[in-house]
């Protein structure tokens, strides 16, 4: 469990809470989940407003504070009704969770609280979710004569209509959206954290149409086992002779250098050689124990 | 016209009334959606009886503008300044909620000194909310004066939040992970001594022309009436839930930031009417100066905002020296930060009520999922089950005691 360092409002949880709702509720509860410093139930659609009944008069959760709707388009079941539910005498909050699509309807919980009337519209006009026995089913936030749901994955930001001051015809007009530039839309997946999509120039790196040159079979790949710990090796450089450049420049040097040119080269001749057999030697020494990384050869694969 | 007195005359003679009377038919009416007492752009199609409010069905939405689907669009930081433009009345407040959940999804630590402004500041969009809505109440039921002296607080505030963000309504101040800038000294000792002169005095001055005023009491007291039980069951929150006597502050049982070092009364309502909304208010910008006053005093030095660079960007002058300032700089306002997968639903007291945002994240740049949950909502709903029986003219009190701001509202 993780500690809380933020500061967000701090609510205490209830030492089991999960467990008591589980076994009251039985298995309309099929999920129950307390990530992030809070807890939420998935509950089954059918029996949803008996559970937020139990919840409201057993678990005394008092006050229904807020709807969501959340669109996952990818899922079968793409919607999922949030409900927040808050206890101003435990001071605790609870979320439950539904799922539904555009064609199953959710019972309505405006009989358990009447402020689930314009929740539930809003959820109803922004995603289409329909509320069975919600006898005011009508849109809220949107305009009149309004098609569409806006908060849909799949509703573009930009919408299909927009409306102006017409001073011919002395009213307002609605006509198609049409924009003066594309809307921006950047991406910032990084290239190396699985993006997965193709860069201008690579769309033939895979799939070539039939009949063209079978491609040369791509090299094994190194084996990830040997190229990981290499990885990890410390790129240090902790000793003088890791480095490979010999002995810093020393006294006689520095007087070879302002003697006479003839006495310099004997005197180099003399004094370089054993250090540069050193640095060999030294070379060497590493070159046994830490074998000098081969490059990768270049495949197709890496190309791509 | 003729044709309806000559229905008319077909009705009388059906029910063959006493001499002199007429049969009359309820009459609808539409309250707004242009009306000054609306608060913004509220039409109610109201059905009366006589004078008497039968139905009132609030038509909202007009001001609808998408913020949270925007809100899907942009990066966690570039989303902060439409919670500005929500309830421009306060928008700290609405600020607040959402760098909270950020920072709940982010698990991250924020500086005390960080967290001491955001308090101090939010107290300050407290006082300066309510000077617009006690002002705009009183104004509503007919009285001029204190609504002219309390805009002048209110432009103190106003200049209070310009020298602290640069801006007067739309801040931007509080982000993820702390404060945008530090304030200069010579702000906190003139809101100090602002706190400590000219605050009361206007204050108090503004406020004992209407509180014991006769005329005022007939337009409010007893009005709008709603029980505990209504209350909890209409979704009220904020002073209208303890105008209704329930003793809830979120500040006090869910304490955020430093609100748990504060000391400070919850006030609550005994009679539950617009008199008692009203009035909760009033005790609200007492206890507001005094926490500002608390924050003042106690208020450490130290950093401004999280040192967390995966998170928050560093200042402008060490992105100039830095090379890891200046990338970091670079990445957080072009990609922004990550925000862990999760959701989390964060509601702060708001000077209107809880207002609270259910931030859903699916570990990129930007939310999968914001929904706000505005305060006026709610409220605005309970409309018919308030006004019920209620003389049209107390629709002005009524919605002056909600607090409605529709930029929240409709979103």
């Amino acid at each position: 469990m993780v500690t809380a360092v933020h500061s967000a409002p701090r609510v205490e949880p209830i030492e089991g809470l999960a467990e008591a709702i589980r076994s009251a509720l039985g298995d309309a509860v099929f999920a129950v989940k307390d990530a992030h410093f809070e807890l939420s139930i998935g509950v089954e659609r059918e029996r949803v407003a008996e559970v937020l009944q139990t919840l409201r008069d057993r678990f005394d959760y008092q006050q229904l504070m807020e709807i969501a709707g959340v669109d996952y388009p990818e899922r079968a079941e793409r919607f999922e009704i949030c409900y927040h539910l808050l206890s101003v005498t435990k001071n605790h909050r609870l979320r439950v969770k539904v799922r539904t699509d555009e064609d199953h309807a959710v019972p309505t919980v405006t009989h358990l609280w009447p402020v689930a009337g314009w929740l539930e519209r809003e959820v109803f006009d922004m995603y289409g979710v329909l509320f069975e026995g919600n006898t005011d089913l009508r849109r809220i936030l949107t305009d009149y004569g309004f098609k569409g749901y806006p908060f849909r994955k799949d509703f573009p930001l930009t919408g299909y209509v927009e409306l102006r001051y017409s001073e011919e015809q002395k009213r307002v007009v609605y006509e198609p959206v049409q924009l003066a530039q594309d809307f921006r839309s950047f991406d910032f997946m990084s290239p190396w954290e699985g993006a997965q999509y193709v860069l201008p120039g690579d769309e033939k790196a895979h799939g070539e149409a039939p009949g063209a040159p079978t491609p040369p079979p791509p090299s094994p790949p190194a084996p990830p086992a040997a190229a990981s710990p290499e990885a990890r090796t410390p790129k240090t450089t902790e000793k003088p002779e890791d480095t490979g450049a010999g002995k810093p420049a020393d006294a006689v040097a520095t007087k070879r250098s302002r003697a006479k040119k003839g006495d310099a080269e004997a005197v180099e001749a003399e004094t370089v050689k054993p250090a540069r057999a050193k640095s060999a030697t030294a070379g060497s020494d590493t070159a046994e124990t830490k074998p000098k990384r081969t490059r990768k050869p270049k495949t197709p694969e890496g190309d791509a | 016209m003729s044709d309806h007195f000559q229905t008319l005359d077909h009705v009388s003679e059906a029910v063959d009334p006493a001499l002199g009377d007429t049969a009359i038919q309820n009459y609808t009416i539409n309250f707004g959606p242009q009306h000054p007492a609306a608060h913004g752009v509220l039409r109610l199609v109201m059905e009366l009886e006589g004078e008497i409010v039968e139905r009132c069905d609030p038509h909202v939405g007009l001001l609808h503008r998408g913020t949270e689907k925007l809100i899907e669009y942009k990066t966690y930081l570039q989303a902060l300044p439409y919670f500005d433009r929500l309830d421009y009345c306060s928008p700290l407040g609405m600020e607040h909620s959402y760098v909270l959940a950020i920072e709940k999804l982010l698990n991250l630590e924020v500086p005390l000194r960080a967290q001491y402004l955001r308090v101090f500041f939010a107290e300050l969009t407290r006082i300066s909310n309510h000077m617009l809505n006690l002002g705009s109440h009183v104004m509503d039921v007919g009285a001029m004066t204190p609504n002219l002296w309390m805009f002048e607080i209110r432009e103190d505030c106003l200049n209070f939040f310009e020298r602290a963000s640069g801006a007067r309504m739309h801040s931007a101040y509080f982000r993820p992970g702390g404060v945008h800038q530090d304030v200069p000294l010579k702000l906190l000792t003139d809101i100090g001594d602002w706190l400590d002169n000219r605050l009361p005095r206007l204050f108090e001055d503004a406020i004992s022309l209407v509180a014991d005023n006769r005329i005022f009491k007939q337009r409010n007291v007893d009005i709008a009436v709603c029980s505990k039980e209504d209350a909890l069951r209409w979704g009220f929150s904020g002073p209208m839930l303890r105008g209704s006597g329930i003793p809830w502050d979120i500040r006090k049982a869910q304490p955020y930031d430093v609100y748990d070092r504060m000391e400070f009364d919850v006030p609550v309502g005994t009679n539950y009417d617009c008199y008692d909304r009203f009035m909760v208010r009033v005790e609200e910008v007492r206890q507001s100066a005094r926490i500002m006053k608390q924050c003042l005093n106690e208020m450490p030095d130290g950093p401004v905002a999280s040192l967390d660079r995966k998170v928050v960007p560093p200042k402008r002058g060490e992105m100039k020296q830095s090379m890891e300032a200046l990338i970091h700089h670079f990445k957080l306002y072009t990609e922004g930060f990550h925000v862990p997968e999760g959701e989390v639903y964060v509601a702060t007291e708001s000077p209107k009520g809880e207002f609270g945002v259910y931030l859903v994240s699916d570990g990129t740049n930007k939310p999968y999922r914001c929904k706000i949950r505005p305060t006026a909502f709610s409220h605005l709903q309970a409309m018919d089950f308030l006004m019920k029986g209620h003389m049209l003219a107390d629709t002005t009190a009524v919605l002056g005691a909600m607090d409605i701001v529709f930029g929240e509202c409709d979103r």
